[in-house]
């Protein structure tokens, strides 16, 4: 098997994988440009896939387990806004709440559900996200180096794979072209300036937190449902953090979380794949170092060796209107 | 963590509440869970059926971390537990400090190894590398590709002593088949991470790989679910997992943990101690699983031949080099 064949591979799953990342990493980037630290995407994430794990189980549709889980993300981000916005709680004490939370109630009601430690339920058929071979596939695979590249890497995937790569232009129009992404933006910078404008600071807020649990819904909803079938105990193992660190490489800008996710999906892709590594290098490099590279360029980002990394100026403060 | 207190908070209650002299059984699960569909959920359905047919009861817990491992041994011990069952490897260390501080508790371990072991300890062996011999020879005989997949859960000797056992049988039969081994991780955590093992899966499917044998516990799950969406057969492990994906998996490797369990719990404590207990095809402790789901994938060719070298494993005129007696596999580099 050729080097490029094993490339191909590598960028198939790196995409799959990097998909609840860049799902994950952009409703961070919604809360956290609006002013508000989200450090419970994991939580929220965890929640979304058992919820949807769950409800895709027992009615045997996805679309309804889809709604779930975005749903119970929506509860839990509602749950934080409350907290940090309304009650002008701590923002990371919240998150981290909450991530607690999730962790504990979704193998409880799993259990409680379905009775098999904490899983759901293998899904099938209808009850999962299917593979959508895209137009043009086999048509397009005689192509040299384009056409495989297109059926293998492009094409194959589950539908929210193509909505979390739509996602980043969206996002960025959302937030560079309208009003509305002009507001969020200047909430998290300067909240002050918005209200002497007349816009609500507060609604603002809540409306990037609420975007947050939609966009966690999809995360936690693709893990269960098309990456999985079915919700398992921890199942997000920390993606929801990794999420943070993309977040933090990309500086807080919508194209580069998509690369910062693409990167980070490709380090996992390739830790999956020691053998293609060990023959690029010609050194063995062991896995778990693979593992680790996603921390260590945060790292290094974080400590200015890339460029500097600035957090929206009002982050982390909750907005007091007059003391 | 609150709730596991909980559980063992409820658990010492009742046991004080009921007199320790009760001495019923208790068992405690390794990290992979209860309802791994595999090792661990071996040992519970032994457990059950020692409750139905004996009319016993027992108590049993789930670990969340690491460090709960000598504090469910020590609370079971102070309840009166005896045995006191504890599955995987991890727990060996442990009970040989736990051990002496009760000497009337009879401790009992599955994988376990110790050097020297305590009198009221028994260590239980199965001799995985005979078992999944017989399916890498099925696993060879069933690939089209020549080129098998293997997937270990925790990167630890126990697991490449099954691959290794995996790799032998099927070059017995293929000695020119391609054999790609990968492990999921170095932590127990591995045990449960089946999103990594379906990844794991498609990688060597895309390598040409059409039969995987998994042997990780709760990250088999997935490495099945991956084979059944790619089309391939897969090979469930330590539980009967064919009927998981009916009609596309191969078979099962059997570790009869189970029967481990249930023959333990019904010694009670007159459990002897003091050594090592091995279970292998002699004595059915290791095999493979047949039943209607997989018997149209497994010609009456395949069984003849698996069981010709089942036989001659038994009588000893075919030897599976064991990974443990040099740290290396003769049919396999990892």
């Amino acid at each position: 098997m050729g080097f490029y064949a094993d490339l191909l591979q590598i960028l198939d799953s790196t995409l799959r994988l990097s998909t609840p990342l860049l799902f994950a990493c952009l409703a961070g980037l919604f809360s956290e440009r609006a002013g508000i630290f989200d450090i419970g995407l994991e939580g929220k994430m965890l929640i979304a896939a058992m919820a949807s794990g769950a409800v895709a189980a027992l009615t045997g549709t996805v679309w309804m387990g889809l709604g779930a889980g975005i749903l119970a993300s929506l509860c839990l981000a509602a749950i934080h806004g409350v907290a940090s916005i309304t009650f002008r709680g701590n923002q990371l004490i919240s998150g981290v709440a909450l991530n607690f939370l999730a962790s504990g109630i979704t193998v409880l009601v799993a259990q409680r559900l379905f009775g098999q430690g904490g899983r759901t339920p293998a899904l099938s058929g209808d009850a999962r996200f299917g593979e959508i071979v895209l137009p043009l596939t086999e048509t397009l695979r005689p192509v040299p180096v384009i056409g495989p590249f297109y059926a293998d890497v492009i094409s194959g995937h589950a539908l929210l794979v193509y909505v979390a790569l739509l996602c980043v232009p969206l996002t960025w129009w959302v937030l560079f072209g309208t009003r509305f992404g002009l507001r969020l933006r200047a909430v998290g910078e300067n909240p002050g300036a918005v209200d002497t404008a007349g816009v609500s600071v507060i609604r603002m807020r809540y409306t990037a937190v609420l975007i947050t649990g939609i966009l966690c819904g999809f995360a936690g909803a693709y893990m269960a449902t098309a990456l999985q079938a079915g919700f398992g105990k921890e199942m997000t193992a920390g993606r929801g953090y990794i999420a943070l660190a993309a977040l933090i490489f990309a500086k807080w800008r919508p194209w580069a979380a998509l690369w910062a996710c693409l990167l980070f999906g490709f380090f996992q892709a390739l830790a999956l794949r020691p053998d293609v590594v060990e023959n690029v290098l010609t050194v063995k490099v062991p896995v778990p170092a693979l593992d680790a590279l996603p921390y260590v360029l945060t790292v290094l980002v974080l400590a200015g060796f890339v460029g500097k990394a600035i957090p929206p100026r009002a982050g982390g403060e909750a907005y007091v209107k007059e003391r | 963590m609150t709730l596991m207190n909980k559980f063992l908070g409820a658990a010492t209650a009742l046991a004080l509440s009921a007199g320790a002299g009760l001495a019923d059984p208790a068992l405690i699960y390794d990290l992979g869970g209860k309802f791994d569909k595999s090792f661990n959920e071996a040992a519970f359905n032994g457990a059950e059926r020692y409750a139905t047919e004996t009319g016993g009861s027992y108590r049993d817990i789930e670990l969340q971390s690491e460090a709960q491992r000598e504090q469910a041994l020590r609370r079971f011990a102070e309840a009166g537990f005896n045995p006191v069952i504890t599955t995987g490897f991890s727990f060996a260390d442990i009970i040989a400090n736990v051990a002496p501080d009760f000497p009337d508790t009879k401790f009992v371990n599955v994988d376990g190894w110790l050097p020297e072991v305590p009198p009221n300890v028994l260590l239980i062996n199965f001799q995985e590398h005979q078992g999944s011999y017989l399916v890498g020879m099925m696993a060879a005989m069933a690939s089209e590709t020549g080129t098998i997949g293997f997937v270990g859960g925790m990167d630890i000797p126990l697991i490449r002593h099954f691959a290794c056992g995996y790799a032998q049988g099927a070059k017995a039969v293929n000695p020119d088949i391609t054999i790609i081994p990968n492990m999921t991780g170095t932590t127990p955590a591995a045990w449960n991470d089946p999103v990594k093992g379906a990844e794991l899966a498609k990688a060597q499917i895309s390598q040409g790989a059409d039969v995987i044998y998994a042997a990780a516990g709760g990250t088999g799950v997935g490495v099945l679910q991956a084979a059944a969406d790619g089309g391939i057969l897969s090979i469930g492990v330590d539980s009967n997992q064919n009927y998981l994906h009916p009609g596309q998996v191969l078979t099962s490797m059997l570790k009869r943990v189970d029967v481990a369990v249930y023959e333990s719990m019904k010694a009670g404590a007159d459990l002897e101690t003091g050594g090592f207990q091995t279970l292998g095809l002699a004595e059915d402790g290791v095999g493979y699983a047949m039943d209607d789901n997989n018997a149209d994938l497994v010609s009456e060719a395949m069984v003849a031949e698996v069981e010709a070298a089942k036989a001659a494993i038994i009588d000893g005129s075919l030897t599976v080099v064991s990974y443990y007696e040099n740290d290396s596999c003769p049919a396999l580099d990892f």
